[in-house]
């Protein structure tokens, strides 16, 4: 097909964005307050308030950083405020942001209170945000998009054919140049087989399969109190006629296509260094937690398949809902965007509504509102890998 | 053709999805299977939500169900052709 032509921001760094926001970014807990405040003081600026980020340490610290750090430095977003409790590691997070040379600029509440805080960063959030807003659109090419992808409430329609029509789109496009990345630790339990097969080197199929079976070790095995049935698949899959997590993982794993191979495993939020192509990322199945490390990594759109209608979406990073159960599409269609039913009715093929969703990411690059957006959906969930100090 | 009321990923697999609302016991449904475009005919022995599991084949517990041509778990309860299959008959074989 003709592909649309498309636009978006180049950043400081030579990266591509198709949103173009302001964002106040708390180091921590205490500082969600204070960005609320000055993201309601200054109009276009978007708070991006989490749970964490106190007395953190070691590998988990250290996602944390590289989370807030990769989330203010995504070309999705055109400067960053960041505010926390003190200067020490506010600046952490300023300067590994300001390494892309987009503005940033840091403030801390101690020895100041709110009030004076917010004042402060208000200013500087209104230049930024001034600024910005006369940044213009340049024509982008596809290799410069970054495309993540993730499902959630899955069902038995997700399998037969929205994951389908993510892995089709990158059937299409991954040799076209874009960056593609898939995750989902444990949902991938029972076709690890597959995904295994899938890497593009047997050196990366075991570096992948390092990194699953560590989840399975470490997380699984010994946290698990049961056999999982009730969480894996979660009480909204098995209200969509999936069983077991064996069934939910070849459905997940629909969603890599024909004949892509991930060239990578990364690390959570890990910014993935191979150049274009398909990546694995280690992540929970978790919706918020899993979208939030990709766009930390720096994707830019989200492609999310759903079946029993998960509503997740994210601050900066549009996330394009698609839906192959009829039901969903007729009782939660504010919260779809691409309609793939006709794949059940055997109306459409899977091909079609490949060609569907890259139409779609090209409006949605262009400026088009998915509707996570549209709704506010602005999940943004930090993984946390254990208790804090 | 008329729209599948069951659909198959692989000739391989011994379970197929429901794909409509509101499927009644007794329907004589129309099955396709999508890696072959081939059709036949199954009759639903339950009401089947959308999305749920119908046996192809008769089961007895110990046996395997496949789907996508894959291992997907233990059957667990005798099941007859036409059967609804989930949680009740059919559990994983992992954790």
């Amino acid at each position: 097909m003709a592909h649309q032509r498309m636009t978006g921001w180049r950043r400081e760094n030579g990266r591509v964005g198709v949103r173009n926001h302001v964002i106040i970014l708390p180091l921590d807990d205490l500082s969600n307050a204070a960005c609320e405040a000055v993201a309601n003081n200054v109009k276009g600026t978007l708070a991006l308030p989490h749970a964490y980020g106190r007395l953190q340490f070691g590998a988990d610290l250290d996602l944390h950083f590289r989370t807030l750090i990769g989330a203010g430095s995504n070309p999705n977003v055109a400067a960053v405020i960041v505010i926390g409790i003190e200067p020490q590691w506010t600046g952490r997070v300023v300067e590994g942001i300001r390494k892309t040379g987009k503005p940033v600029e840091g403030f801390w509440i101690e020895q100041h209170g709110d009030i004076n805080t917010i004042a402060a960063a208000s200013r500087k959030a209104k230049e930024f945000v001034q600024w910005a807003s006369e940044l213009p659109r340049e024509p982008i090419e596809i290799g410069d998009l970054w495309i993540s992808t993730k499902c959630g409430e899955s069902d038995t329609t997700t399998g037969l054919a929205s994951c389908p029509t993510v892995g089709n789109m990158y059937d299409k496009w991954i040799p076209e140049g874009i960056y593609g990345v898939f995750g989902e630790t444990s949902e991938i339990t029972g076709g690890e087989h597959i995904c295994k097969a899938r890497a593009a080197s047997p050196e990366i199929g075991e570096k992948w399969y390092t990194m699953w079976k560590a989840y399975q070790d470490d997380v699984i095995e010994a946290h698990k109190t049961d056999d999982l049935s009730d969480s894996q698949p979660t009480k909204g899959n098995i209200e969509g006629g999936l069983t077991t997590i064996e069934e939910k993982a070849l459905g997940n794993l629909e969603k890599i296509g024909r004949n892509c191979t991930f060239i990578d495993a990364l690390e959570p939020a890990e910014a993935p260094a191979q150049g274009p192509g398909l990546y694995y990322m280690d992540t929970s199945s978790a919706a918020g937690e899993c979208v939030t490390l990709m766009a930390a990594a720096g994707y830019v759109i989200h492609t999310f398949p759903t079946g029993q209608g998960n509503v997740c979406g994210n601050p900066i990073v549009p996330v394009i809902k698609i839906t192959g159960n009829p039901r969903t599409v007729r009782t939660m269609s504010e919260h779809i965007d691409l309609d793939v039913s006709g794949i059940l009715r055997r109306e459409m093929t899977i091909e079609q509504a490949g060609d569907a969703l890259i139409d779609l990411i090209g409006r949605t690059a262009n400026g088009r509102l998915t509707a996570t957006e549209a709704l506010g959906h602005r999940e943004f969930v930090m993984t946390k890998l254990y208790r804090s100090a | 053709m008329s729209i599948p009321h069951l659909l198959v990923h692989s000739p391989k697999d011994n379970v197929g999805v429901v794909v409509v609302e509101g499927l009644k016991a007794g329907t004589e449904m129309i099955c396709v299977v999508t890696e072959t475009d081939t059709d036949f005919r199954l009759v639903a022995n339950a009401d089947v939500s959308i999305g749920h599991k119908v046996a192809l084949t008769d089961f007895a517990a110990g046996d395997t169900a496949i789907k996508y041509g894959e291992d997907i778990g233990r059957i667990v309860a005798p099941i007859r052709k036409g059967d609804h299959v989930h949680t009740h008959n059919l559990k994983t074989k992992r954790w």
